[in-house]
């Protein structure tokens, strides 16, 4: 088997993801490289689950009997484990979304209602990036299209970085809100958040950051980034699907209104008005997914007792394994950076003609999943002429042994198709 | 190997070697979408009266969804429309199947290469890569006989 500095002992931690025995298709082992696109569950969070629906389940923040007063408990203290992980300076300024899609859409709903500092309007700019999920792009093209904002972007370049030689073109003094992704989710690159956070900042500007493929994989210090405003999701990070966080600056938090109205975010309540509740109850409309905020804490707890740092180690020691070995199969290419450096463990790439619909296909008849298509980044495939990738992404539990099943499957695959 | 029954030679063939592929003149076009994946196609429908004269297309995708189209080009030049609807909704009603519908001699005879596409129906998500150019095809002619503003997503 090959030994690689730096690898987690994935024997041991493969044990606490059932799944990962699974076996598909007549007897092949499951071979599970679609990361990004959702993370499996280890047992630890899927006991915690089960315990809350078994023992605790109650409604949060109101009631005065004994499961209403453990469920709030404990819903809140997925909200103090959260932000200890990332760590906020106050727990007041996490808050539970459904998803980071929802995160996002919040934030830009939050400046299209603001009043003046942060209000986006019809002389101002929106600066996004041409490497952003869907989720980060459509929320401001909505926000741009209702205010007239102008919507602006940074380009890439060939090798699948951020285009940052007209940095003070494109962030301007018009600019009020920078969004943009910490890694992406198809190209794999790690986004130099100083030099845009500088910029941002320089001219007045309001910085988002979609955390969605970072939070799983490495330590995510929102003061260090300095941002104004940081989305993620807790599926991809070992977390059950349905609870996502948006963290703000708490004095952003109390001054930008909000979006969703109902119970739970509210003060007093007369036929005429309403005051609101302190965030981040201010953004937490009607009933919250509490069992999934609950497993979101336990796989934070989960993620923090291997460490972070631990599993960025063994992540791009895996990376640079497989980019090594995937450009040793002929007519690959990868679409993003070649190299580990600066990338996260996800990687995309086309197999000469071969549809990536046909490579996933052919890859899932021998047990391996990987994601096909254009990742909810359509705009990168425009970017490199391309309908579409195959892409495989790693975690935690994923081995070399994975990497070599990958690249014995897309010789099959060439087989096949050639 | 399972996966042989949905990369059927026939399959395989016409994605080598399309059939009618290249866009040409015609009485109204269609752009179409696989949303989930990417695939695309751009086909048009030339009517002369109620027989099918043309149908050219430009697309990009995998094999299933261009030798889709192949097939598609292959089977319905040449025919009267209510023969080509006939073709069309017995294919749609194969896709649908979930893998189930039994070929017989009968489905055989109107389908004729389509019918390598039973074994795709078991695959759901590539039964949409089967249908887009079918959809095009359906949303293009009812254009072209003036039914519709059409233009929408499959």
């Amino acid at each position: 088997m090959t030994q690689l500095p730096g690898l987690l002992d994935t024997e041991a931690i493969r044990k606490d993801f059932p799944i990962l025995d699974r076996v598909v298709h007549d007897g092949k082992k499951l071979v599970y490289l679609d990361n990004a696109a959702t993370s499996q569950k280890p047992r630890q969070v899927l006991d915690v689950l089960n315990d809350y629906y078994e023992r605790s389940n109650a409604n949060v923040h109101r009631g005065v009997h004994m499961l209403a007063e453990e469920a709030t408990e404990l819903y809140e203290g997925a909200r103090d484990k959260v932000a200890a992980f990332i760590n906020a300076p106050s727990r007041d300024e996490v808050i539970f979304t459904k998803n980071a899609s929802e995160s996002l859409n919040l934030v830009a709903n939050m400046l299209g209602w603001a009043d003046e500092p942060y209000r986006v309007d019809q002389d101002t700019e929106i600066v996004i990036t041409e490497m952003e999920h869907h989720s980060n792009i459509v929320p401001w093209q909505l926000l741009s299209q209702r205010t007239g904002a102008k919507l602006k972007w940074f380009g890439l370049t060939e090798d699948g970085r951020l285009d940052l030689s007209e940095i003070e073109q494109v962030i301007t003094e018009k600019t009020k809100v920078v969004s943009f992704v910490l890694v992406s989710n198809i190209l794999g690159t790690v986004n130099p958040v100083e030099a845009i956070v500088r910029r941002a900042q320089d001219v007045g500007a309001l910085v988002v950051i979609d955390a969605s493929q970072a939070a799983p994989h490495m330590l995510l210090d929102v003061q260090a980034l300095q941002a104004d405003f940081v989305a993620f999701t807790g599926h991809k990070m070992c977390g059950p699907t349905g609870i996502g966080v948006l963290w703000g600056r708490q004095e952003l938090l109390e001054d930008l209104p909000p979006f969703l109205g109902g119970g739970e975010m509210i003060e007093t309540v007369s036929m005429h008005s309403s005051t609101y509740a302190p965030a981040p109850h201010k953004f937490e409309a009607g009933t919250p997914p509490i069992a999934q905020a609950v497993g979101l804490g336990a796989a934070v707890d989960y993620l923090t007792a291997i460490g972070m740092d631990n599993i960025t180690r063994h992540e791009h020691a895996l990376t640079h394994y497989a980019v090594g070995r995937l450009l040793e199969v002929p007519d690959l290419r990868i679409i993003g950076p070649t190299t580990a450096e600066e990338r996260g463990a996800t990687i995309s790439f086309t197999l000469g003609d071969i549809h990536p619909h046909d490579v996933g296909q052919v890859l899932d008849e021998q047990g391996i999943a990987v994601r096909v298509g254009h990742h909810c980044a359509r705009p990168v495939c425009l970017r490199y002429g391309i309908p579409a990738t195959t892409r495989a992404s790693f975690y935690l539990y994923s081995t070399p042994a994975e990497v070599d099943a990958l690249v014995e499957g897309l010789e099959h695959v060439r087989n096949f198709f050639g | 190997m399972k996966l042989d029954s949905m990369y059927q030679d026939v399959i395989l063939d016409h994605y080598k070697n399309p059939h009618g592929r290249g866009l040409r003149d015609g009485d109204a076009e269609v752009h179409h979408v696989n949303p989930t994946c990417g695939d695309e196609i751009t086909l048009r429908v030339r009517l002369d009266g109620d027989t099918i004269e043309d149908v050219s297309y430009e697309g990009q995708g995998c094999s299933i969804s261009q030798a889709s189209a192949s097939v598609l080009n292959e089977l319905l030049v040449g025919k009267e429309l209510a023969e080509a609807r006939r073709i069309q909704e017995t294919f749609l009603h194969l896709m649908q199947s979930k893998g189930k519908a039994e070929p017989d001699d009968a489905m055989e005879e109107v389908l004729e290469d389509a019918i390598a596409f039973a074994g795709v129906s078991k695959y759901p998500a590539r039964v949409k890569c089967a249908l887009l150019s079918w959809m095009a095809w359906k949303d293009a002619t009812a254009q072209a006989l003036g039914e519709t503003a059409g233009g929408k997503t499959a």
